[in-house]
């Protein structure tokens, strides 16, 4: 009894940051990306998007912003089909795979530095779970995500879903490994695996790419930081282009390619269990944009070492919440951005570039960070 | 014969593919700067904002009824209408004018009038053929109902959509 209550209070406290991150932040968001995306792909092709659904029964339509209540409605009333060719346990096993390890790398991710509460005395941190082998755990667990697309291929038991699953299973691990060593310099850099920590140094010397503090007004760079720019940049290349390929976004969405494989994985779902792969595809951009900001954008902190970590004061700890999920959000809308620019790669072509292109040049990169920080070594 | 269809060279930048991309980014912002400014023609939003300013006077819309300067109805009832319709919309019941009515003389009118809206194609036949001028497109075009009885315009609601038209054949109105 002694010993539950000495854990009541970490208990708490996890599963208030579960719930309001992951349902009332990070699901939300899934909603609103969709919104977003046809909103934002209107835009950049002359055409409007959903702008009617707004309050139900009036006529107050807010630009459409209940356009995401009515998809989510739609698809919990429409039919579940369950073919009756296909394998039921994985059938049904597949959605859900495909959506849990994208919600489950946000454990690590930290959504801002500290927040002060009043009347408490330590300041919490905020992220659900502060590891000391962040990255690892985001690259052990993202990777499972093709599992559930694998499987939904197979378990279709139909030959576009097959041909999706496996080119899912191709390009997924041809891509796992040009991201996993385009973070590496980030790595050698900050010298930790903790993404909490990566984000305080760079909240302290300047983020990854904009590695510029002031000093008054005067900004400060050091010839070491200018010097890493250039691997870093080449690593935010192919980290953001494996990012695409990952959570198969265009130009990388060969498993879905409507206009070859009809609808890739997903051919034989319908209603929720097809809802689950869908979101978890916008669940995946979201906590890889996280990633992305977190690793290369300095997190949560604002440019310049402005600000504090929040750990003092209740007004930095929400402007770190608000300046991290500004962050994410422009992120999420340079992936739509992209999505509605680029044409889809060809098959062969998206072998070429992960293989012949992305992992020589990423393991390139590590040499060049080392030799850099070789040269401007602190002695 | 085998024809050499010539690819054309790229160079350094157009190969790095990153050039092109920005390029292609660029393109599209332009579009989202475009729209976001409104100098982009986009769809109309319907129900809030209509055409019907716009409409040109040649526009073919729900066929009517139309009465002249002194209020008498133009249709005699000829049916040529009801035989000219391609896809049989028009149903006329012809009817005498009794004797000592003002018009007596043209002694022909419609008893009743009905035009099936959900068979009218709109391609205003009726009008081209009617000797009498008694029947014109107007620029309605939302005829909508929810029953089909609701659908057919009867004389009554033909003649309220139709209204008066004036300055044109009068050839009743002078003693012959």
């Amino acid at each position: 009894m002694a010993e539950l209550l000495l854990i009541l209070p970490g208990l708490i406290e996890a599963t208030v940051k579960i719930v309001g991150l992951v349902f009332l932040v990070i699901l939300p968001m899934v909603a609103y990306s969709v919104y977003a995306e046809r909103r934002f792909s209107a835009l950049l092709q002359d055409r409007v998007g959903p702008n009617r659904v707004g309050i139900p029964f009036t006529k107050i339509s807010l630009a459409g912003l209940g356009q995401p209540m009515a998809d989510g409605l739609k698809f919990i009333l429409k039919e579940d089909f369950t073919p009756a060719h296909v394998r039921k346990l994985y059938y049904w096993l597949a959605p859900a795979l495909t959506m849990v390890p994208a919600l489950l790398t946000c454990a690590v991710l930290p959504f801002g530095g500290y927040l002060k509460v009043p009347f408490v005395d330590e300041p919490f941190r905020l992220v659900i779970a502060d590891l000391d082998v962040g990255i690892l755990f985001v690259f052990a667990i993202a990777s499972l995500g093709v599992y559930g697309i694998v499987l939904a291929g197979w378990a279709s038991n139909s030959k576009y879903p097959f041909l999706g699953g496996i080119r899912s299973s191709s390009q997924m691990i041809s891509y796992e490994i040009s991201l996993g060593l385009s973070v590496i310099p980030i790595l050698m850099i900050y010298g930790d695996l903790n993404l909490g920590s990566i984000v305080q140094q760079q909240h302290e010397h300047g983020w990854a790419l904009l590695p510029v503090t002031l000093d008054g007004l005067k900004p400060v760079i050091s010839m070491r930081d200018l010097a890493l720019l250039v691997p870093l940049s080449i690593s935010f290349v192919i980290f953001v282009t494996s990012l695409f390929a990952e959570t198969n976004r265009l130009p990388f969405d060969l498993p879905e390619c409507e206009t070859e494989l009809v609808a890739g994985y997903h051919t034989e779902y319908s209603s929720m269990k097809f809802a689950l792969f869908f979101l978890g595809e916008y669940a995946a951009m979201i906590i890889g944009s996280g990633f992305a900001v977190t690793l290369f954008l300095g997190g949560w902190s604002l440019p310049f070492g402005l600000g504090s970590d929040g750990s003092d004061s209740l007004f930095w700890g929400l402007v770190g919440i608000g300046t991290f999920f500004a962050k994410v959000i422009g992120f999420i809308l340079f992936f739509i951005w992209i999505r509605w620019s680029i044409p889809r790669f060809r098959y062969d072509q998206l072998m070429r570039l992960g293989w012949v292109f992305f992992f020589e040049i990423a393991l390139f990169n590590i040499l060049l960070t080392a030799a850099i920080l070789m040269i401007f070594r602190q002695s | 014969m085998a024809i050499v269809v010539k690819r054309p060279k790229l160079n350094i930048f157009e190969r790095m593919y990153l050039p092109a991309i920005a390029k292609g980014l660029l393109i599209t912002l332009s579009h989202a700067i475009k729209r976001l400014r409104g100098q982009t023609k986009v769809t109309m939003q319907y129900p809030e904002e209509k055409w019907d300013s716009e409409l040109p006077d040649y526009y073919r819309g729900a066929p009517t009824l139309v009465k002249d300067e002194q209020g008498r109805e133009r249709c005699v009832s000829c049916q040529l209408c009801e035989f000219i319709c391609p896809p049989r919309a028009i149903t006329i019941t012809p009817g005498e004018i009794p004797s000592g009515d003002t018009w007596a003389k043209v002694e022909k009118r419609p008893e009743e009038f009905e035009i099936d809206m959900i068979r009218c194609i709109y391609c205003g036949m009726c009008e081209e053929v009617c000797p009498e001028q008694a029947i014109f497109l107007r620029k309605d075009y939302a005829i909508t109902g929810t029953t089909r009885a609701e659908m057919v315009h009867d004389k009554e609601k033909l003649y309220e959509i139709g209204g008066v038209r004036e300055g044109l054949v009068n050839k009743w109105n002078e003693l012959k």
